[in-house]
């Protein structure tokens, strides 16, 4: 395959099979991805709240998601009597699509990506603005007095810390333009390839500019994707209920697939402009080839710990005749991780050199694709965590947050660092 | 467009809805966005059946009316026809969450009523089970209150530590919930083997929880952002409505029945009461989460010297109290629970009034929160702690 | 920097985008209930943002996106949420002066097929679209240096405007 050597995304190539691969295997993984952050939510936020969560579908309540996703699929789809039958069936669609599409420019690589825009960050941030469509159209559709408030709230809040974000990400985009040429770009890749050649993640730059840059857009974010404790438009206790009220079974599971994927997609953002993206940990200054071969060992590594996990946790399972299931379910898929692990390491040993061939170039993707997707793996993790702790805003108190203190200081710090980086030249 | 005149709604809402003013004083500028709202009995947020009718402006409330009775059992009249000993377990089903102290309260009324003392042991044991369960009642409060607002994590760790309290409670009388742990004249039951050491595990235990419960709140921005001058009732206010407990302890008002007018064994121990300065949610949280600890310490000085002696008085087998009436009360979790006990000189009473301190309590809704956004209504109804069975009877 | 991307199929894409920009105008126009008209103004929005594209300008395309698409056509939909919560009722159409419409239409149809058949002369070939990579540049350089007083006047004026909004829509307290 012509396209396989070469060090471009399939998009910037111009080889549409490649690129439609890619697009299936992204699809198919966030798809994974968002019923395996389903699953964690509730165990996590079980755990919490000091009890256990699921337990008994799968063992240790792995095959929740799939339960879950079949309870939707076989329920009753309620239209409300008088709405819109076209606008209730496409609203959940386009925050499906909104949510979706962005993924086309996530750069998990240097070409791992289906495309490489050199407008990639702007296309993130207003594709994903297409999301609040989909939540206001869903809230008229619904016919009712209470979806429709709530769909209103929600897409005011989510508009309102656009702003906001939008500031962020410009005093990040500042910061590529720091090098020789002088020019920026709004390319994903390209961003991650400035933080390389800068040798510094854009968090730690200009210290403290970079990190509140970060943490504005790491609050906003929460607030765009409708999470605690900004999610008063979906609390039940609350005397308006969330836009999604009149949706049941499938349409409601798709605004909930909708909702993960933003909220993995504006991780990658996080991640991408501040965290370095695919790169690993200090590249630059420990960049000796057994720091290399060390670093390359991680995916191995992770995957042979979650591995001996699960095998810790099927040997600790009561021997109860119920749990014989259970056991043997959870010893598999300990072993299939396992295998996972193995794989991951015989490519990590056998791609260990430098060279362009097929083993280490196989090596060197996954490692891009492993650290950004731990990276992107704690930002979920944070936003489980934030849902448990913290009780939630009120809807003035949000609003408040966002126009008269995340506006002013992203605008301060976008100013400040521009004053820097003209200084520093 | 026109200049609307009221609205007249014209359905039984208005029939029903006495005191709510719909006539505003002054004529609005443009179409006026007044909307009446109901909210329950069924919702999530009313800790029982309670039905709230909001006034609203837009988002602000302009007035509520509470619409109770849906946990009315007619428990008064349920005393006018039953003996005073038969009469004791239904006490219990009124503030199911507090149940030891509604017992309390009535065992001491018609002790009072009968003239005999509970002994000195008796005594003991009632404080220790009555201050356990107020700080049994303090964890759900702070528990639900909590989710109300949205935390919903504190809910699971003061419900894990309010098992050890109900633990205690079935050892000692068999019963987690609505107790009837307490006799006219004194206990019935002798303290089991190892209460003292029980009590003692749990009086090392429940500190650091607290303190993790105060970890996860006080200090959090958002938590003083929903509760600080939310539903803020004056001291003159809280007085004037006869609200108690808590609420008006809060406000800044030093008045404790357990100081003011000791009974059972109270005035041997040595506590502080709590207050606050601006009568608002955040104040009442904080009085509850020192209350909880200074209940510790009256646990503590009573566990170590529970005097010997008999648990039960001598009372008659048949209960008859001469002609006359009493009114006595005591502090419970929520506020002054009052018993009011007319006797005609017969086994049965001729009439048993109650003074619930939720029904009291409840009556402060209307002030604290007008003027606050709708959001705030459920902190509101969650920081006056109301149970409706109290509410109703 | 990216070689490569040669266009593809580019009569298809063309003739799609204007297709459902078009799609999108007349239902727009035909539509009764109001929101659907909304959402066909999106699609009209997103195809001419394609249009963008296809004409190397990438970064008009994404703000097309972020501002029309995303920002304006969801308050459009919000008054149209808040104001017109009943349906819309039938209204009688009430414009009597329909043939001055058509004149107008003609008219305007007029102008479109001169400039097509003229456009060679009014657009230069020396005005060909400059290399897309840079787009994002020469549209800062231009803002930000020779339109930067426009670009503050306007600035200026929108804040005039959203102050004006704020202050009509107060409540007299």
């Amino acid at each position: 395959m012509s396209y396989f050597g070469s060090q471009l995304s399939p998009g910037v190539a111009g080889n549409q099979l490649w690129a439609l691969i890619y697009i299936s295997i992204i699809f198919a993984g966030v798809s994974v991805a968002v019923m395996a952050m389903n699953w964690l939510e509730r165990k996590a936020l079980a755990h919490f709240q000091v009890r256990l969560g699921p337990m008994r579908v799968g063992p240790h309540g792995l095959l929740q998601p799939i339960a879950d996703a079949l309870k939707l699929l076989l329920k009753e789809d309620i239209i409300p009597a008088e709405a819109d039958q076209f606008v209730f069936w496409i609203a959940p669609l386009i925050g499906l699509l909104a949510s979706f599409t962005v993924y086309t420019v996530v750069p998990f690589g240097p070409s791992q990506a289906v495309s490489d825009m050199n407008i990639g960050i702007l296309f993130m941030l207003g594709v994903s603005s297409l999301g609040v469509l989909g939540i206001v159209m869903a809230g008229w559709a619904s016919n009712s007095h209470y979806p429709l408030i709530g769909a209103l709230r929600s897409s005011a809040q989510m508009v309102s810390y656009e702003v906001a974000m939008g500031l962020a990400v410009v005093s990040a985009i500042l910061m590529t333009s720091l090098n020789e040429s002088g020019t920026g770009t709004l390319s994903m890749i390209e961003i991650v390839r400035a933080q390389q050649q800068q040798g510094i993640w854009f968090i730690f730059k200009f210290f403290p500019l970079g990190l509140i840059a970060f943490v504005i857009f790491a609050i906003a974010m929460v607030a765009e994707t409708n999470r605690a404790p900004f999610d008063l438009a979906e609390a039940e206790s609350e005397l308006t209920a969330g836009f999604h009220t009149e949706y049941s079974g499938l349409r409601w599971s798709l605004f909930m697939l909708a909702e993960y994927a933003a909220m993995i997609a504006v991780s990658s953002i996080a991640v991408t402009l501040w965290l370095g993206g695919w790169m690993r940990p200090f590249p630059n200054a420990l960049s000796a080839p057994a720091w290399e071969f060390l670093f390359s060992l991680f995916p191995a590594l992770t995957f042979g710990g979650l591995a001996g996990i699960g095998f810790l946790g099927a040997a600790r399972m009561p021997s109860h005749s119920f749990f014989k299931i259970q056991r043997a379910g959870l010893a598999v898929f300990a072993a299939l991780l396992g295998l996972l692990a193995l794989l991951l390491l015989v490519i990590a040993i056998a791609g260990r050199n430098a060279d362009n061939s097929i083993a280490a170039r196989f090596r060197e993707g996954i490692d891009y694709v492993y650290w950004f997707v731990l990276k992107v793996a704690v930002f979920m993790y944070l936003f489980i965590w934030y849902r448990a702790t913290w009780p939630r805003y009120r809807f003035d108190q949000l609003m408040k947050i966002g126009w008269k203190v995340m506006l002013p200081i992203s605008l301060g710090v976008l100013i400040v660092t521009a004053i820097v980086g003209v200084i520093v030249k | 467009m026109s200049v609307p005149t009221k609205p007249e709604p014209a359905n039984a809402l208005t029939n029903e809805v006495s005191n709510l003013d719909l006539a505003t004083s002054e004529k609005p500028y443009l179409d006026s966005n007044e909307l009446v709202i109901n909210m329950g009995p069924q919702h999530p947020a009313t800790h029982g059946v309670l039905r709230v009718i909001l006034k609203l402006d837009g988002e602000k409330v302009l007035g509520t009316e509470c619409v109770i009775g849906y946990l009315h059992r007619g428990v008064e009249k349920i005393a006018e026809n039953r003996t005073y000993t038969m009469f004791n377990p239904y006490v219990d089903r009124m503030d199911y969450v507090a149940a030891v102290s509604n017992g309390l309260g009535y065992c001491e009324a018609v002790e009072k009523l009968l003239n005999v003392e509970a002994p000195p042991r008796a005594k003991y044991i009632r404080v220790i089970l009555t201050e356990l369960n107020r700080i049994a009642s303090h964890q759900l409060w702070l528990g639900t209150h909590a989710l109300d607002i949205g935390a919903m994590t504190p809910l699971f760790y003061t419900f894990r530590d309010r098992e050890e309290i109900l633990k205690i409670f079935e050892k000692y009388c068999g019963a987690r919930l609505t107790t009837h742990a307490f006799r006219i004249g004194g206990c019935q039951y002798e303290t089991y083997a190892g209460f003292e050491k029980e009590v003692e595990n749990y009086l090392a235990f429940l500190p650091p929880k607290i303190d993790e419960y105060e970890a996860l709140l006080t200090g959090n921005r958002i938590w003083l952002e929903r509760t600080k001058n939310v539903g803020v009732i004056s001291a003159a206010d809280a007085i004037a409505l006869g609200v108690t407990g808590p609420v008006l302890r809060a406000s800044g008002v030093k008045w404790d029945l357990r100081k003011a007018q000791p009974y059972a064994a109270y005035s041997d121990f040595d506590f502080e009461i709590p207050t606050g300065k601006n009568g608002d949610t955040f104040d009442r949280y904080m009085v509850r989460m020192v209350e909880m600890r200074q209940s510790l310490r009256i646990i503590e000085q009573a566990v170590g010297r529970i005097p010997e002696g008999p648990i039960m008085a001598k009372v008659p087998k048949v209960i008859k109290p001469a002609v006359g009436e009493i009114y006595h009360s005591i502090e419970a979790p929520k506020g002054e629970l009052g018993y009011f006990i007319v006797s005609d000189g017969s086994t049965q009473p001729y009439r048993v009034r109650v003074r619930p301190p939720s029904f009291v309590n409840l009556q402060a809704l209307d002030i604290m929160v007008r003027g606050m956004l709708v959001a705030d209504v459920v902190a509101v109804i969650g920081t006056l702690d109301i149970v409706l069975g109290e509410v109703d009877r | 920097m990216t070689p490569g991307m040669a266009p593809v199929a580019t009569p298809f894409f063309f003739y799609l985008l204007s297709g459902l920009a078009v799609l999108g105008g007349v239902l727009v126009i035909t539509r009764r209930n109001a929101v659907h008209s909304a959402l066909a103004l999106i699609v009209t929005l997103l195809a001419v943002s394609g249009l963008y594209l296809m004409l190397y300008a990438p970064f008009v395309a994404g703000v097309q996106i972020i501002v029309y698409a995303g920002g304006i056509m969801v308050l459009f939909l919000f008054v149209i949420m808040l104001v017109n919560i009943e349906r819309t009722a039938k209204e009688r159409q009430f414009n009597r002066i329909w043939p001055a419409g058509v004149l107008a239409a003609v008219a305007l149809l007029g102008l479109f097929v001169s400039v097509y058949v003229k456009g060679k002369r009014l657009f230069p070939d020396s005005n060909l679209p400059l290399p897309e990579t840079s787009n994002t540049q020469q549209i800062g350089v231009m803002l930000y240096g020779n339109y930067m007083f426009s670009f503050e006047i306007a600035s200026l004026l929108l804040l005039v405007a959203i102050l004006g909004a704020v202050i009509m829509a107060k409540k007299r307290i």
